[in-house]
């Protein structure tokens, strides 16, 4: 699995969302799955899956798939 | 300036001038949306007599109750909109206050909110001791101001490790196993004022046991009401915790779920601040003028956070007082204040009725 998939199934096991839901363009706060506390959840998951540890500013930013994506590359993530 | 960009100004060094600028176009522009938005709003200024002209004074705009909230459903955004309602937590039998989020409310309270609390804690995000329940976050679409706060300030934190079980009992295993995987390393501990008292230090006090955090930043809010009653006003607070847990970085805020995110912190000298997005002014408890500083009075806070529901000027049922504007010796600018208590059984129903409530 390269990252970009391993990024797109961690979204789904932390946000409990189908694949097909999960594309970039998915915003923080557009469906009821991905609100705070979930973000929460899957922020702990990222961290984890991805072995980093975002800032402050990076969870607060972090209001797409895509910009996820952006982020993780910040942390040496390659995509 | 548009709000994207004065969420991004520092918090504590604009001084008075460029502040009140700010504020007053901020201001000004969010009292013309929310009367275009809310006619309940609107009817309730012109009934007032206030008109649409900006004003140049910050003094000037016009105080809304916050009681209002709890006896009307003011929103400035389409119900679809809405993600999120928060609820006052709603002491005794009064009703909760109804607060409407949308997604740009939201993400101004949580870029605001970060802001403020870097200058307190860092960018790096701490291990989090949160001195509460995890079951407060149960219903997730009503979010309790309980669940906000804990929730607003998870961001700062990792390993977010919620201290009491659901009867409210130290779970003592955990406590200890926090402590120990994180002694060498400085941690954050959030909770409410009475409940960190209440449930933390009581129990610690009544078992004479002492608990290590020397290490440890210390964020607190949620009013003062039941600690005052039992007399422990914030020195004894600060003085009794230290001596039973060892912390002495302790930060009380100053806010409300009708302004979430643009919260007055307490600095390290003791005083609440206003930071760039957020003003405080104190009115007479008669005649509703804004007083001296120095001088008691009914508590205004502005912000310029909220566009959803229109809460950007509010008055408040705290007493306070202000102490002054850019010069506090912590070297923060704005104007910092302290709380003195709150209205004896406030119930402001708009300003006619207001001057009838007296101090207790």
């Amino acid at each position: 699995m390269n990252n970009k998939e391993k990024l797109i199934t961690t979204f789904c096991d932390a946000l409990g969302i189908e694949q097909a839901v999960a594309t970039g363009e998915l915003e923080y706060n557009s469906i009821s799955e991905w609100d705070s506390v979930a973000h929460m959840a899957l922020i702990a998951k990222l961290e984890q899956e991805f072995d980093i540890m975002l800032d402050t500013d990076d969870i607060i930013d972090m209001s797409s798939i895509n910009k996820a994506e952006e982020i993780l590359a910040r942390y040496d993530v390659v995509f | 300036m548009h709000i994207d960009e004065v969420i991004q100004l520092d918090s504590y060094s604009i001084a008075k001038e460029q502040k009140q600028e700010i504020l007053l176009e901020q201001l000004n522009k969010l009292t013309l949306h929310h009367r275009h938005k809310c006619p309940a709003y609107d009817r309730l200024l012109a009934a007032h007599g206030v008109s649409n002209n900006p004003v140049t004074e910050i003094r000037d705009f016009f105080p809304l109750p916050v009681r209002l909230f709890k006896e009307f459903d003011l929103r400035s955004c389409e119900l679809e909109e809405v993600i999120k309602t928060m609820t006052s937590s709603g002491t005794t039998s009064q009703r909760v206050s109804r607060i409407f989020l949308d997604r740009d409310t939201a993400r101004y309270q949580s870029k605001v909110l970060v802001r403020i609390i870097q200058h307190y804690l860092g960018k790096q995000r701490l291990p989090m001791l949160i001195v509460d329940t995890s079951a407060i976050l149960q219903d997730r679409k009503m979010f309790s101001a309980r669940g906000a706060g804990i929730l607003g300030l998870s961001t700062f934190g990792r390993d977010h490790t919620y201290v009491l079980d659901e009867d409210m009992q130290i779970d003592f295993e955990l406590l200890n196993s926090f402590l120990e995987k994180y002694k060498d390393e400085k941690v954050f501990i959030f909770g409410f004022t009475f409940m960190i008292w209440q449930y933390l230090y009581q129990p610690l006090l009544e078992s004479g046991k002492k608990i290590h955090l020397e290490n440890g930043v210390l964020i607190h809010s949620g009013g003062w009401k039941k600690l005052i009653d039992q007399a422990v006003d914030n020195e004894t607070y600060r003085a009794a915790l230290r001596v039973q847990t060892g912390l002495s970085r302790i930060h009380n805020f100053y806010g409300m779920v009708e302004q979430v995110g643009s919260i007055f912190m307490e600095c390290d000298c003791g005083f609440l601040h206003a930071p760039t997005y957020a003003d405080v002014l104190v009115r007479d408890f008669l005649s509703f003028d804004p007083v001296p500083f120095g001088q008691e009075g009914v508590i205004q806070v502005l912000s310029v956070l909220p566009h959803s529901y229109p809460g950007h000027s509010l008055l408040t049922e705290d007493v306070g007082v202000i102490v002054g504007e850019d010069d506090c010796p912590c070297g923060k600018k704005g104007k910092y204040f302290s709380i003195k208590g709150r209205i004896a059984q406030a119930e402001i129903r708009g300003c006619s009725d207001a001057h009838a409530f007296d101090k207790r």
